[in-house]
């Protein structure tokens, strides 16, 4: 996997021109529906930065994340409504039960390599899956849970479109400006280093182990933090939205953004969360088209839209200036 | 002394209906565990001739019922026939799917390949359902429904079909495997592929056939399940996930393992729905998953390495 | 590499330019077409259930704009798939009432999808009728939210008394897991002590179960009197198969989710005998002549046929009484939604497939248990049972 790094100094501009864009989105689109659209782009973002933190830089994979992305949101819901929690107490007794069991997880299954580890994680994802079906007199079964509460902070309610938009994005610019770093940081650096080659980052006296847990549970609060957005956004969550397939349209977003960057993340779950919208006409076949970018992404462009961007746009350069 | 004899006898009542009790789950997870068997075994023939996981392994199965529906419900076939031809449709359509998705993708690494193979398991559940819709369908028993009354158990019929069937496929792998010179190749493959490709096996072409041999025997397991549950088009997602299960519990790459750890599961699972709880069933497959990856990640009777770092 | 970040804004802007073109076209504010959303679940495992739903929908829209709309104006329906599940609800309803901006939502044919969409009728004040059983939908009684089909608790009464007819007190129950199921059976606990009932069995599957052997194998050791099943196709299909392959004959009883040929037809011989509760519409032409129901059955069968070339399935009726009822609603009031609402809450003596309806607001289901009569599975086909 060739992960290519910026300049912090770049990915800063980047991200200032990324803010003006928001800005202007918030100003101009006045459709609420279209609105939520993008908010939910943000909210997926977030949880799938968290993932690609895990994926690319730490070269793990994940089948199961959606569990996580559940926890936080049934967190949020359960504690909200059958115990009248502060919303934000709950948020974060989502996150903190969302690192423990990726410990209790993590602490086994990162000493596997490979394929072994998308199986555990599959595993888990399955069960807390079929958790959130049965224990119905907790998270109200199949059908859902109904009447989330709405975020508020002293007066204000985030009840309308755009104030929710304004709260997921600022949310997911602060973790990105986290996360890029962490990733340029010493330890962001370790944990790169596991990406590229394990043996010798351990050879270099990487505790890999402890690198790889950690990425983890960061990745799993990431999601649970989305999770919760997500429950006090909608105010209806059911265990359908955090199965398998969900879990599997993470993993899309991270790869088919490609892998080895942060952005990657971002553009990937802007396609892949617009795309319906676009395919309203055979929303029967989203499944297929789905499967069918999967396939074609992974076998032609593995390193992802934006890495195969770079090296087109680099093929482009080098041919011009050598005439 | 009237009271005592009674009480005997209304034992002996009890003791009956339990037996005949423990039979019905023995002989339900019998039949799961034979598809779960086939299953597992699909997986590991390719996980041994060219180190994927194909995720796409349930949707094999899926495809065997349907297209056996097809055959006999749109074209009214008779059984036997349709059952034959399922099996040699659904083997094409697994030597188009290595050509067109695994074979393209050369030297990607794991995570590309699984990525892949989920992706050729979501397509094929969509083209299902843009040929078959999404209602279930139902496909008639082999010989007839009358139960067959057998120690306070009422079995069904079919299931006899479907442990004869899965076993038949497994004797036959194991033949292949053991007597033809393409199983000896694909075994050379799975032990090292260079030396094989020195030796001049053609491992593109035993590449194919694995995956046409997996194919195959997963569909006959999907025609013969087909009249017990009802066929649809999204029925292959969890049977693959939880073939799966059973392959790693017996040993990815151990033929007879996958087929014990298909039995093993079958049975854990419906006496898990029967005596602690059925809702949740399907869980017990993935409980079982993980118990295997914590303490033995080999499986049962696996021999390969499994990397710790 | 500053350049990739500029592509990556590139590519962000491009797709905002896509939505936004693809909104514009949406502009079409409350002109001159009266806008009616529509929610069913076409396809997926009820589409037995949304299937009839939308035909009738559809032939009765094109009825009434064949006959010059309402007043003059067009009645355009928007209709979307929910496919049976609450999180499609949730986003095409929110797709109804954003993009859309209709004026009324008829739908969901699910209780379990119906809940779930409540919060979005009730904070965006739009009418809801819903065509669904589950009695919560209307217990308590929300402002916006309506409901055609009679309530499960209906159905419970209905099946409880003829059980006390019959002498039957020691009753087994198995309930699917999903809303319907899980609303039938508290219905079904809770009115057991009215009828002097005993439950002596509580048993639940899932909805894509296919084999209840297990439970069943556990049931039949209870020795109940009679079983009642409370789920939609397939499951009760499942139960009635393997009761008779555990050789389990007791009376068994269904809810009315099963009130449709399609139960026979995946049953097979074991529907043999089975009791349920159904609308009136299954055995519209056994009914006595002096039903005031009558004449408007047979109609609405007649036309269906000559339509579709099928009798219509009972759930047809629901989409047929809520798209009246709004249209007597936009026929009086015109394009005002609190005005709608408050038209419908209004509503008496409407002769509808499902009933005979006396809104109020304090009841925004307006049927009684006279609305179901007891059907019984003979030689294939449905047979009136006790009226």
């Amino acid at each position: 996997m060739n992960i290519h790094f910026g300049s912090i100094r770049y990915q800063y501009i980047g991200l200032l021109f990324f803010v003006i864009f928001l800005f202007l989105i918030g100003f101009f689109i006045k459709n609420d529906y279209y609105l939520n659209v993008f908010v939910l782009i943000g909210i997926q973002a977030i949880a799938v930065l968290g993932l690609s933190l895990l994926m690319g830089y730490a070269g793990q994979v994940s089948l199961g994340h959606a569990a996580f992305y559940g926890l936080g949101a049934y967190a949020s819901g359960i504690l909200t409504i059958h115990y009248g929690l502060n919303p934000y107490l709950a948020m974060f007794c989502g996150m903190a039960i969302s690192a423990l069991m990726a410990l209790i997880v993590g602490l086994p299954a990162l000493r596997l390599k490979g394929h072994y580890l998308a199986m555990a994680t599959l595993g888990f994802g399955i069960i807390i899956n079929i958790c959130f079906k049965e224990m119905a007199s907790l998270t109200g079964g199949p059908s859902g849970l109904v009447g989330i509460p709405m975020l508020k902070f002293l007066n204000f309610t985030f009840d309308t479109s755009i104030s929710y938009f304004c709260l997921v994005w600022s949310i997911f610019i602060i973790l990105m400006v986290l996360s890029l770093h962490l990733v340029n940081s010493p330890f962001g650096r370790a944990f790169r280093a596991l990406g590229s080659h394990e043996a010798a980052a351990q050879a270099m006296g990487v505790n890999t182990h402890i690198a790889k847990l950690i990425v983890f549970i960061i990745s799993a609060v990431y999601a649970s933090l989305a999770g919760s957005l997500y429950a006090h956004f909608v105010t209806f969550i059911s265990p359908a939205s955090f199965g398998f397939i969900c879990s599997i349209k993470m993993v899309t977003m991270v790869a088919i953004g490609g892998m080895g960057t942060l952005w990657g993340a971002l553009l990937g779950t802007s396609i892949l969360v617009s795309l319906p919208e676009f395919l309203t006409v055979f929303s029967d076949y989203d499944v297929l088209v789905y499967g069918l970018i999967l396939i074609i992404v992974m076998i032609f462009m593995p390193e992802g839209i934006v890495q195969a961007s770079i090296k087109i746009f680099r093929n482009f350069k080098y041919k011009e200036t050598n005439g | 002394m009237g009271g005592g004899l009674l009480a005997l006898i209304n034992l002996r009542r009890e003791k009956i209906a339990l037996m005949g009790q423990i039979l019905q789950f023995l002989f339900s997870g019998l039949t799961n565990g034979a598809v779960y068997a086939v299953i597992a075994l699909g997986f590991t023939i390719i996980y041994n001739a060219t180190d994927v996981i194909n995720f796409a392994q349930g949707e094999f199965v899926m495809l065997g019922a349907m297209v056996m529906y097809t055959f006999v419900h749109f074209l009214s076939w008779p059984i036997p026939v349709a059952f034959f031809a399922t099996i040699i449709c659904v083997s094409v359509i697994g030597i188009l799917v290595e050509f067109f998705t695994i074979r393209p993708a050369k030297n990607a690494d794991i995570i590309s390949l699984i990525i892949i193979t989920i992706g050729v398991s979501i397509f094929l559940r969509g083209v299902a359902m843009m040929i078959w819709g999404k209602d279930p369908v139902a496909i008639p028993p082999f010989t007839g429904s009358t139960p067959i009354v057998f120690m306070g158990a009422a079995i069904d019929p079919q299931i006899i079909w479907v442990l004869v069937i899965t076993l038949i496929a497994m004797i036959f792998t194991q033949w292949f495997f053991k007597y033809t010179i393409w199983g000896k190749a694909m075994r050379a493959c799975a032990v090292n592929k260079k030396a094989a490709k020195l030796v001049g096996i053609k491992v593109e072409r035993l590449v194919s056939l694995s995956f046409a041999l997996s194919a195959g025997i997963s569909a006959a397991a999907g025609a013969v399940i087909a009249p017990i549950t009802f066929a649809s088009y999204d029925m292959g997602t969890m049977l693959g996930l939880k073939g799966f299960c059973a392959a790693v519990l017996g040993g990815l790459g151990s033929g007879v393992g996958s087929i014990l750890g298909g039995f093993i599961l079958g049975i854990l699972e419906a006496f898990g729905a029967g005596y602690i709880s059925s809702s949740y069933k399907d869980a017990f497959a993935f409980l079982i998953l993980l118990i295997v990856l914590f303490l033995k990640p080999q499986g049962l009777l696996g021999q390969g390495e499994v990397d710790k770092l | 590499m500053r350049s990739y970040v500029y592509r990556v804004g590139l590519f962000l802007f491009i797709f905002l330019c896509l939505i936004v073109f693809s909104g514009i076209n949406s502009f079409a504010q409350d002109k001159e077409p009266y806008k009616i959303g529509a929610l069913f679940s076409i396809t997926g495992r009820t589409s037995f259930i949304g299937e009839p739903e939308k035909n009738t929908a559809l032939m009765i829209v094109k009825e009434i704009n064949a006959h010059g709309g309402i007043n003059g104006h067009p009645l355009k329906l928007i209709m979307y798939d929910t496919e049976g599940q609450e999180q499609n609800a949730v986003a095409k309803i929110s797709r109804l009432i954003l993009r859309d901006h209709v004026l009324a939502i008829i739908g969901p044919s699910l209780t379990g999808t119906t809940m779930a969409v409540i919060t979005f009728a009730q904070r965006y004040h739009i009418p809801l009728i819903s065509c669904a059983a589950g009695v919560a939908i209307t217990h308590p009684t929300k402002y916006w939210v309506f409901k055609v089909p009679q309530t499960d608790e209906m159905a419970v009464r209905k099946i409880y008394q003829d059980l006390d007819r019959r002498g039957l007190k020691r009753v087994a129950i198995i309930t699917v897991s999903v809303a319907f199921g899980r609303s039938g059976r508290k219905q079904l606990l809770r009115l057991a002590p009215e009828y002097g009932i005993k439950i002596v069995a509580d048993e639940t599957f899932g909805p894509k179960d296919f084999d209840m052997t297990p439970q069943l194998t556990r049931m039949k050791a209870t020795h109940p009197q009679a079983v009642i099943c409370w789920g939609t196709n397939p499951g009760p299909a499942v139960v009635a198969k393997n009761m008779k392959q555990l050789d389990f004959n007791v009376p068994l009883y269904m809810s009315h989710g099963v009130a449709s040929e399609r139960f026979i037809q995946l049953a097979g011989k074991a529907a043999e005998g089975v009791i349920l509760p159904a609308g009136k519409i299954l055995v519209a032409d056994q009914l006595p002549n002096s039903d005031p129901q009558k004449k408007v059955l047979l109609s609405y069968i007649k036309d269906y046929k000559a339509h579709y070339g099928t009798v219509p399935p009972c759930f047809g009726g629901h989409a047929y009484d809520a798209l009246y009822m709004l249209k007597m609603a936009l026929e009086k009031v015109g394009p005002d939604r609190a005005k709608i609402r408050d038209y419908l809450e209004n509503i008496k003596g409407f002769v509808g497939i499902d009933g005979i309806f006396n809104m109020s607001p304090t009841d925004h289901n307006g049927l009684t248990e006279k609305a179901f009569v007891m059907v019984q599975v003979r030689h294939g086909r449905f047979v009136l049972y006790h009226y």
